[in-house]
């Protein structure tokens, strides 16, 4: 791996400063995601700036009901938070159906949204990958891309977001903050946090060199919700979504956000809206979350998500309404 | 205390605090780090290893490719003979090798290098339709390539019933929890390695034969080592470039692989595919069996997997049909990996003879319950102790298996779909010669030695009660000694045959002390007494078929919604006779059967053959059961004793929980569906190909 310097940011001020005019400089959190790709080869930072240690990893309980979580707070620590597993279970489901117990207690929130996808060709560097050596070409869509994406993909990557927990931020409409480089502050609503591949795959998120992401803020979740986060994958612990559904009810209102399907987080927008205020059968279900992947460019192996979607998104109905609510 | 006690392993407290050694952990002055570097190209040739910016690094001190490394003679495959030739048989194969003073350097120092190829076509495909197919004359372990009896085509033409499917498993890999470890030093002509293998005379002796040497002049050093499962049974071409390291700079070198290098520097286990065709009569007394088995070598070697050898022993036909094809592609030269060619074939035919007792309407017990044969069915040889319908009849008492409704798809509560499936387990005999040497102090302590390993097997503590057991002193008496070639010829940790081999040479060698302790009346000479004993002639003759047998019962749970498998219950029931250590013995039954739920449910190395690529290299996408895919896990040992079997009186068990558990599996997943899986794994998407 390539020798690089490392520096702990001081305060957030002194993050900015580090990272100015060093374009190979990363943050990093946890290092969970980061140290393995730097072994790989796949990135070969010349400066690591560690922000593990700003102030950044409070979980703080709003007045108005919401959280703010913030970047630097460990998954384990979240995973463990009353109020959230009362309040958010769908987010808390997500959680910890994610890595493992040892992983989830180093890796922060932040380095989890801006983790790499999983796609075995980016993290070879001895096959062409689009991402990871732009105009390359893609090695997956021709080859193994059973686990990768089938909707928001183009024909230079088929990646996938990895993360279960954006997922669920997804669906509770979770808002990143981002402190730039000359310290002001914007907002992010997670859908637009990340970008679509089309012909710059290697662009995967709105933010700039130096921005910081400082935390998420969550509101409060609707009134009268009931949320849940299903999984399938290869084995029953310690492996990236298949297929996941992230799902928040209410009376008049659905959110669903898909895992494993797309680049990012997916909301089913066209879903919820053929959904919200009706009391669905499981046909309907079934049909609306079909006419969400009108879009979809599924490839021979990965085919069968779109179904499995189907499927997920009709049992979390059944799960989360009680049982005579249906028609 | 004695042999069949369950004692814990005398180095179970070393190893959980880290106090115990393993091979890449020796402090050796003045020793520098190997990094290999694996072709990028599938078939093709190096035209330039370009080692400019790699040298650059003055941390760098040597980079070695096919022009500069010494020469090695050919041994065990092709695949360790690396760094010889320009000639690139696949992807990963070992091109060069930078030698630097740290770790980060040599990594760095490889990524640096430019090798630059001129590509050739390749092929990575398993194909039945290969044109280039070859028919060996015999497969691993050395049983025939084809052999036939009787008339299986007339037979299965004239069945009542018959069956007639094609099962496959993808490449799996070897992943044990250490990975390929060597420090390599050179003294003269004299090869001193720490060495992380699965049998340290192997070991010599295959370093010796790729230099030349014999393997008295090679000391290996394999105090502990962190399972190997097949692949460490031979020096592998990892291993292999540190010593070509270390005779370059004349400096002591190591080398640990990374998990994803172990996926083309150690190996790994072929894909399979078996067309199986069985013949019945209406009462389901097979008429015929056909087992028609295709798998992988490289190009440079033949390694033919014994994917038949089980189909050979287990059932009785007059009509008995097995033939082996081998493909040649552009991969690693596949080996064995725990229970080579049973793991694979017994998955095909024990799922075959399920679909032939559904084909009957038949209980798949009693259907393997009446075709029991007298004698082997390939060989006509008796049965050294035969015990399968044993392990069929305990198994299904504790299982609860005479209440099964056959019926599959018919038991659902909520989201999930339950079923019950039954496989057999068959596992052969081995036994190999060597020698142990056992010496008795004046004190009344007794060391005893023999080149033995203990890759997680408990084979130490086995040995070390055996020993106690054969001298008839306490075991807080005797030291045992493993681990060294030093010690002398011995068997290596594969075949099942380990401890039941070495067991054999330290008791004879205890057995002789004691003889000449009591020509000296009992006492023990001022200068101790040594006797070294060599169990070369006393090996099992070929007159009798022997193997050890099992039977597993599974249930799953199949969510209905997606396809996803749970198994709740694998239990085995098993007959390999005496125990050298009861409770090592349940944990090696159990790491089989929980080794062959994972292949069943997720195992599978990914190839992509546009690239000739094993894809999913690393653990995190090469999925190996966690503890959350056990649940109910049950092994029992059926008490019973066969005579004829090894010099300790009990038969292998390292690999008999592997075999036939996958086909549990997938006969209890068609009995919650009724949708049956023939291709390994059962992933949700072919659960849900209905």
């Amino acid at each position: 791996m390539r020798a690089f310097r490392y520096a702990r940011a001081s305060d957030p001020a002194d993050a900015a400063t580090l990272v100015a005019g060093e374009p190979d400089a990363v943050y990093l959190g946890g290092g969970t995601n980061l140290v393995d790709l730097m072994k790989l080869g796949v990135l070969r930072p010349g400066l690591v700036v560690d922000v593990s240690r700003l102030p950044y990893d409070r979980i703080e309980h709003l007045p108005d009901g919401g959280v703010l979580i913030g970047g630097a707070a460990r998954g384990g620590r979240v995973g463990r938070d009353d109020v959230l597993r009362r309040r958010y279970p769908a987010l808390i489901r997500a959680l910890l159906s994610g890595a493992s117990a040892q992983i989830r207690g180093q890796a922060t929130l932040a380095g989890n949204l801006l983790q790499r996808t999983r796609c075995p060709y980016f993290q070879n560097t001895t096959v062409p990958c689009n991402k990871r050596d732009p105009g390359s070409g893609c090695s997956a869509i021709p080859g193994a891309h059973r686990d990768l994406g089938v909707i928001g993909t183009s024909d230079h990557c088929v990646a996938t977001h990895p993360s279960d927990l954006a997922v669920a931020l997804a669906a509770y409409d979770a808002v990143v903050e981002v402190r730039r480089r000359d310290g002001t502050e914007v907002l992010v609503p997670i859908g637009d946090l990340y970008r679509l591949p089309g012909d710059t795959p290697w662009i995967e998120t709105v933010l700039e060199p130096g921005d910081l992401i400082t935390g998420v803020q969550l509101p409060p979740p609707p009134d009268g919700a009931v949320a849940t986060y299903r999984k399938v994958r290869d084995r029953w612990s310690f492996a990236f979504a298949t297929v996941s559904v992230a799902a928040v009810l209410t009376a008049d209102e659905v959110r669903l956000a898909l895992g494993g399907v797309a680049p990012k987080p997916w909301r089913l927008t066209a879903t919820e809206r053929l959904l919200a205020g009706t009391d669905p059968t499981d046909d309907e279900v079934r049909a609306a979350t079909r006419a969400a992947f009108a879009d979809a460019r599924p490839l021979p192996d990965n085919a069968f998500k779109i179904e499995l979607a189907v499927d997920l998104v009709a049992a979390v109905f059944r799960d989360l309404r009680p049982v005579g609510a249906g028609r | 205390m004695s042999a069949g006690s369950g004692l814990p392993r005398l180095e179970g407290r070393d190893k959980v605090t880290g106090a115990a050694r393993y091979a890449y952990e020796y402090p050796i002055e003045d020793c520098l780090y190997v990094w290999p570097v694996g072709a990028t190209v599938a078939s093709g040739t190096v035209t330039e290893v370009d080692a400019t910016a790699a040298l650059a690094d003055p941390e760098v001190v040597a980079v070695v490719d096919h022009t500069n490394a010494p020469r090695l003679r050919p041994a065990v495959t092709a695949d360790e003979l690396v760094l010889q030739s320009p000639t690139v048989a696949y992807r990963g194969q070992v091109v060069a090798a930078v030698v630097a003073t740290t770790l980060e350097a040599a990594r760095e120092g490889a990524e640096q290098l430019l090798v630059r190829y001129v590509e050739h076509p390749h092929k990575a495909v398993l194909d039945p339709d290969d044109p280039d197919l070859e028919q060996p004359e015999t497969t691993n372990a050395g049983f025939p390539g084809t052999s036939v009896k009787g008339d299986v085509d007339a037979a299965l033409a004239a069945a009542d019933v018959a069956v007639d499917h094609i099962y496959t498993t993808p490449p799996e890999h070897n992943n044990p929890m250490e990975t390929v470890a060597i420090i390599a030093r050179w003294d003269g002509e004299r090869l001193l390695v720490h060495d992380s293998n699965q049998g340290p005379w192997a070991a010599a002796t295959g370093y010796g034969m790729l230099w030349g040497i014999p393997a008295d002049q090679v000391d290996v050093v394999t105090e502990h080592v962190g399972g190997g499962f097949g692949s460490k049974v031979w020096p592998t071409a990892g291993a292999v470039v540190a010593t070509v390291a270390a005779r370059v700079t004349g400096r002591p070198c190591k080398l640990m692989l990374t998990r994803q290098q172990m996926y083309t520097m150690a190996p790994a286990r072929t894909a399979t595919r078996s067309r199986i065709r069985l013949g019945a009569r209406r009462d389901g007394t097979l008429t015929a069996i056909d087992h028609d088995a295709l798998q992988y070598s490289s190009v440079i070697h033949e390694f033919v997997e014994q994917t038949g050898s089980a189909t050979r022993t287990m059932y009785a036909s007059d009509n008995l049909r097995i033939r082996h094809r081998l493909a040649r592609l552009n991969l690693p030269t596949p080996r064995v990996m725990r229970a080579p060619g049973k793991t694979p074939g017994m998955f095909a035919l024990e799922s075959a003879m399920d679909e032939l007792a559904y084909a009957l309407g038949m209980d798949p017990l009693a259907l393997r319950l009446r075709n029991e044969p007298p004698t082997e069915p390939a060989t006509g040889l008796p049965f050294g102790g035969r015990h399968l319908v044993d392990c069929l009849r305990a198994g299904a008492d504790k299982f609860g298996w005479a209440s099964r409704d056959p019926t599959p798809a018919v038991r659902r509560r909520g989201r999930w779909l339950f079923g019950t499936g039954l496989a057999s387990a068959v596992y052969p005999v081995y036994q190999q010669g060597g020698t142990a040497t056992a010496r008795a102090s004046p004190d009344g302590t007794f060391d005893v030695s023999v080149a033995a390993v203990d890759i997680g097997t408990g084979a130490r503590t086995a040995l070390w009660q055996a020993v106690a057991d054969a001298l008839g002193v306490p075991p807080s008496r005797v030291s045992v000694h493993i681990g060294r070639s030093a010690f002398g010829q011995s068997s290596l940790a594969g075949g099942s045959a380990g401890t039941a081999s070495w067991g054999g040479a330290v008791r004879k060698a205890c057995f002789e002390l004691g003889r000449r302790l009591a020509e000296h009346g009992g006492a023990v000479p001022v200068d101790g007494l040594e006797v070294t004993a060599d169990t070369a002639a006393d090996q099992l003759p070929p007159d009798h078929a022997r193997h050890s047998y099992g039977a597993h019962f599974c249930a799953v749970r199949v969510d209905a919604d997606t396809g996803q498998v749970r198994v709740d219950r694998l239990l085995g029931v098993f007959a390999h006779g005496h125990a050298l250590n009861a409770r090592t013995t349940h944990s090696q039954l159990l790491g089989g059967m929980v080794m062959g739920l994972s292949i069943a449910l997720c195992e599978q190395t990914i190839v992509d053959p546009r690239l000739g690529l094993f894809v999913n290299h690393d653990l995190a996408q090469y999925h190996i059961a966690t503890n959350a895919d056990i649940r109910g896990l049950e092994a029992h040992s059926l008490e019973h004793t066969d005579d004829d079997v090894t010099l300790v009186g009990g038969k292998g068990i390292g690999e008999l929980g592997i075999v036939g558990s996958a086909a549990a599996v997938a006969n209890a997943v068609f009995h919650a569906t009724g949708v049956r899986v023939r291709d390994l794994p059962i992933t949700v998407e072919r659960v849900r190909a209905r």
